[in-house]
């Protein structure tokens, strides 16, 4: 047993109890639907904007981009104006390439042709899909709620509910609904990958030996927000409507407690919420922070352009007169120039 | 792994199916052939930094100041603040596990710590309990813990067994770079003393004389006056290279263990000859300096400081010297400076012009600011003008591979004109397996100041991924020759390859260049410029 | 029935069992990376383990051992162990792992027990062998630091004129070991 997992997995299971006593046996449903809500959005944003500006308050000193490929030189050369990109459009598509489809860490994947003929390619290849496919769902799966947090539900969420549903057989109206929900891959993704992850770290030794609780803790929770999630959505048909009704409410500022909403839901957003706090103060700031790496977000022309370090201060040298001072008389001896003879200083 | 072991683990070998214990609580034993001696400190006091004394890792006592823990907290502060780098990748890391095995000392040594994300966790463990709320409440569980006189020691020991390659940062997907953490721990170290003699004492000759290994300068140009009589008893000619001359149009700079060390010394033969011959043709005016006599920089395996006050001596020379503009050397390190560091650093350069080929008229518009040329820019661009007469034959003994330095493939990106000028001077060249050159490159086991005589286990195994794909070159295609373009290389790879592939010697890029250069009046050659016969001259050596 | 008939048929599996007892003796999960990592170039250790030790097993499935072969298969295997920290008796033990492995095939077949004991001879002579290496590549790691320091600065001072030069004249301020043999037998003689 590894206790940074127990650790985290302890602490779910007293973050699921929390709003489920609360709510089904103290009645708590303000506490966990309003207040809490309300104040994990505030501390989320204060936070993630608080943690953007202290980086930002870090100059850049010097720029030290990792060049994955040719330089830009002799113009007969061709040059990789991505993986070494010399102008901001170049490192804007480096950024776009790394940010949306995790570019860096698809150099891991490898291809190996066995002896016998047949192309395998290593465990890497499943952490760049594992992770790409779990970004991606938690994505979709955030665009996708915000049917609920707007009136009329816009264009691009409808779409998007399309066509990451299938076995879809619904009908709505204003007044009523019938048939079957459809069923939405990205959460079903989601989980997947968020459990893929999570098996990732408890299996590979090598993994699990760089692992802190630090790093099951968000997993867990976010496996959580998933099942509770999907539980509501095909288990426990949590009423829509009134959901809509409060979270309107919420984003008006004039929020209202529903009737009929079960335990799942206060879960459901206690959890959300924990992850809103917990947020900017993790590791989950990598999602702002890779677009402050100065690895990879700075142009590679260094010794094109001048760069000006704001904090550069002059040092202590050892400067040529100097230099000439300790070895003059070697120097002459030996028929190198000298900037001073010798009768000059000897005065 | 040192530990007798007890008689039944021979037969079983079982002897490591012990409970697993967290890192954070295994002990560092810092162990010989794996750590390098500590800096002499004559050599510390030369450059004023602090807690100049005579210590001995393998003791208890490190000598430190009293309040250690103090300046570490707040160097650790001062750097957070005054590096962005520094700060986001203390903050982001996932620990993916992405980076794990890429690292070539955790690939050959097997030692767990040297897994690129636990070096950085070395320090983020402090940086958590120090500069965090939630790793100062959660203490252990958050990943945070306190510094002690153990972790101390287990920075000295690991920091120490990072070359600053920057290969993880090629897979790390926020792009973090064990480099720079590497560079800002060994900073924190320096603040209270706590350096290698190998990286004291090269610094410290170089801010004395000029150069890392101390040759004063008129040693210095005897050096090069021997040379010449080697030059002159192979071609016939004789080189006239001149040395701090007030208005040459070029200064040149190399590293200087290509003064000293073989086979470093074929290379600097080779920019002997081939500035001559530029001259003879066309009239090429450049000079070299016993000031600025030493490209490497082994400041940086300091601190940013240290490198910047023994960078300064380029330009400082250039503008002394009034050239226009300044040519590079072979060398790893060196680049990584110049192309990254120098211009902010210790520039603008306005005193230089912007560099153009005086031969071809090439302008190097990529150089156009910090002014200073690579010399594999500068003979790719001679010899696609057709400007040098080449006989590539004559290197037909040899069968060539080429080993990417780390610097110039991730801190520059010079992938193509090494291999264009190689290929143009050789007729066999063989690539090694994709994922072991250019940005995915592995390092020769010995860089940022870890090339010493006591560490030599560590350099061993460090060398291994390297070595391994030259054995395989070596097996399929004969290559028997590896080139590069790094001073340090051309240290370490004998060293490595002698005990990996003894069949594989290495070389420098110019020095293939020199042995197939023709040069205006030379004598029949007989040998290359190791003495050894050219091919088709075996008969008459003997 | 025939045991080395019997290894052959059952080879992959007990190749498969060697190998992990040999990695098994890194920390667990560098252990975890030796086996997971098919690439050879991005693991070298484990592609030349399982090399070596494929080539040993066959070796010790036919008539007779042939040294040659025994060492360069057994050599890049210890070659490494010799700078990875280890004793020398962890860095050539792994040989007598096969032991154990074989034995469990044997079981208390008493057929095959004698046959098992030609077979634990040559595991036996394997890792003496195994010695040799061992002890040839310490004694060229401290040759090779020697020869890196004659690089940097012998040849600077035989540049430097400080040596006898290549062509034989004369040497410098510094004799050669020779030179000094010589004088010494020579002052020697004329006591």
């Amino acid at each position: 047993m590894n206790g940074k997992y127990m650790f985290s997995l302890l602490a779910i299971f007293v973050l699921f109890l929390l709003p489920y006593v609360g709510v089904t046996a103290f009645g708590l449903k303000t506490l966990f639907g309003i207040f809490i809500p309300l104040i994990a959005l505030t501390i989320f944003i204060i936070g993630f904007v608080r943690r953007i500006k202290g980086w930002s308050e870090s100059p850049v000193p010097f720029r030290i981009p990792t060049t994955c490929g040719q330089q830009k030189s002799l113009t007969w050369i061709e040059s990789s104006p991505i993986d070494n990109p010399t102008t901001k459009a170049g490192v804007v598509v480096r950024m776009i390439l790394e940010v949306m489809l995790f570019r860096s860490l698809f150099r891991n994947l490898k291809f190996k042709r066995e002896s016998n003929g047949i192309l395998s390619y290593s465990w890497e290849l499943w952490l760049w899909l594992g992770a790409l496919a779990f970004h991606w769902a938690f994505l979709v799966t955030i665009v996708r709620h915000l049917r609920f947090f707007a009136e009329p539900i816009p264009y691009f969420v409808r779409a998007l509910e399309f066509f990451d549903s299938f076995f879809r057989v619904e009908f709505f109206t204003d007044a009523f609904q019938v048939g079957l929900p459809g069923i939405y891959m990205s959460g079903i993704v989601l989980l997947a990958a968020a459990i893929y992850l999570l098996a990732r770290r408890i299996l590979l030794a090598q993994v699990r030996y760089v692992s802190l609780a630090a790093d099951y803790f968000p997993l867990f929770l976010i496996i959580g927000i998933a099942v509770s999630g999907i539980m509501m959505r095909y288990a426990s048909k949590v009423d829509i409507v009134g959901i809509k009704a409060f979270t309107m409410g919420l984003v008006t500022l004039n929020p209202t407690i529903p009737e009929g909403v079960g335990a799942t839901f206060y879960v459901h957003l206690f959890f959300v919420s924990v992850l809103l706090i917990y947020f900017p103060f993790s590791k989950l700031m990598h999602m702002g922070g890779i677009f402050m790496s100065p690895t990879r977000n700075l142009t590679t022309d260094t010794r094109a352009k001048h760069y000006s370090n704001p904090w550069n201060y002059p040092v202590k040298t050892h400067t040529y007169e100097e230099y000439e001072d300790d070895y003059r008389e070697k120097m002459i001896d030996a028929g190198l120039p000298v900037d001073k003879e010798l009768a000059e200083v000897k005065e | 792994m040192s530990d007798l072991p007890k008689p039944d683990e021979f037969l079983t070998g079982i002897d490591h199916k012990m409970p697993q214990t967290d890192w954070m609580n295994t002990p560092t034993e810092i162990r010989k052939g794996m750590y390098c001696y500590a800096s002499n400190y004559k050599s510390v006091e030369i450059l004023g930094l602090p807690n100049a004394r005579p210590w001995n890792p393998l003791e208890d006592d490190w000598k430190l100041p009293e309040n250690w823990q103090q300046i570490i907290h707040e160097g650790f502060k001062e750097r957070l603040d005054k590096f962005r780098s520094f700060k986001v990748f203390m903050d982001i890391c996932v620990r993916c596990g992405a980076c794990a095995d890429k690292c070539h000392f955790f690939i050959g040594t097997g030692d767990p710590k040297n897994m690129p994300v636990l070096r950085a966790e070395l320090l983020r463990s402090i940086y958590r309990n120090d500069f965090t709320t939630v790793g100062k409440i959660l203490g252990k569980i958050g990943g945070g813990r306190k510094m002690t006189l153990d972790v101390l020691k287990e920075w000295w020991y690991y920091l120490f067994q990072c070359t600053e390659c920057r290969r993880c940062s090629v897979f790390c997907p926020y792009g973090i770079d064990t480099a720079e953490v590497t560079i800002m721990g060994r900073e924190l170290l320096n603040l209270i003393g706590l350096n290698i003699d190998w990286i004291a004492t090269p610094i410290a000759n170089c801010y004395q004389t000029g150069n890392h290994l101390g040759i004063q300068p008129h040693a210095f140009k005897d050096m090069l006056e021997f040379f010449v009589e080697d030059i002159e008893e192979i071609t016939g000619i004789n080189v006239d290279p001149s040395f701090n001359r007030k208005g040459a149009d070029i200064l040149f700079i190399t590293p200087s263990g290509d003064v000293f060390a073989d086979p470093g010394t074929y290379t600097c033969m080779g920019y002997m000859m081939l500035f001559h011959y530029l001259r003879e043709k066309y009239g090429f005016d450049i000079t070299w300096s016993t000031y600025a006599s030493e490209g490497g920089n082994f400041g940086f395996f300091t601190s940013h400081e240290t490198m910047k006050r023994l960078n300064s001596k380029m330009y400082a020379e250039a503008k002394r010297l009034g050239v226009k503009w300044i040519l590079g050397g072979e060398c790893g390190h060196m680049w990584r400076v110049i192309n990254q560091y120098m211009d902010t650093m210790n520039g603008p350069a306005d005193f230089l012009e912007e560099p153009v080929s005086p031969i071809t008229g090439t302008k190097f518009e990529n150089a156009k600011s910090t002014k200073m040329v690579h010399i594999a820019e500068f003979l790719a661009d001679l010899i696609h003008h057709d400007k040098l007469e080449l006989d590539p034959s004559r290197n037909d003994n040899f069968k060539v591979s080429f080993h990417d330095s780390c610097n110039p493939a991730r801190g520059m990106g010079m992938f193509e004109e090494p291999r264009y000028v190689i290929k143009n001077v050789c007729n066999h060249f063989y690539e090694m397996p994709a994922n072991t050159i250019r940005e995915q490159t592995f390092c020769c086991g010995s860089g940022a100041g870890l090339n010493a005589g006591e560490n030599m286990e560590l350099r061993l195994a460090g060398g291994l991924p390297r070595a391994n794909a030259v054995k395989y070159v070596h097996e399929k295609f004969g290559v028997n020759m590896l080139a590069c373009v790094c001073a340090i290389d051309r240290a370490a790879l004998p060293t490595s390859l002698e005990y990996w592939v003894p069949e594989v010697d290495t070389t420098g890029m110019t020095e293939l260049v020199a042995n197939a250069l023709i040069m205006p009046g030379e004598t029949k050659r007989e040998t290359d410029l190791r003495g050894e016969p050219l091919p088709g001259m075996e008969e008459d050596d003997a | 029935m025939n045991l080395k008939k019997i290894l052959k048929e059952n080879k992959k599996q007990i190749i498969k069992k060697w190998f992990d007892a040999v990695v098994e003796t890194y920390p667990s999960d560098t252990a975890a990376f030796l086996k997971r990592q098919k690439d050879p170039f991005a693991n070298p250790v484990g592609g030349m383990t399982i090399e070596g030790i494929d080539g040993l097993f066959d070796q010790l499935c036919i008539e007779e051992i042939d040294p040659e072969k025994v060492t360069s298969f057994l050599d890049p295997i210890i070659r490494i162990r010799a700078i990875q920290s280890f004793t020398p008796s962890k860095a050539v033990g792994f040989v007598f792992y096969l032991k154990r492995i074989i034995r469990d095939e044997v079981k208390n077949d008493p057929k095959l027990v004698g046959q098992f004991r030609d077979i634990e001879t040559g595991i036996d002579q394997i890792a003496l062998y195994g010695f040799d290496i061992y002890m040839k590549c310490r004694e060229q790691i401290y040759e090779i630091r020697a020869n890196e320091a004659k690089r940097i600065s012998f040849s600077a001072f035989e540049r430097a004129g400080l040596l006898r030069d290549k062509h034989g004249n004369d040497p410098g301020l510094l004799h050669d070991a020779e030179d000094l043999d010589a004088e010494n037998e020579e002052s020697g003689a004329k006591v």
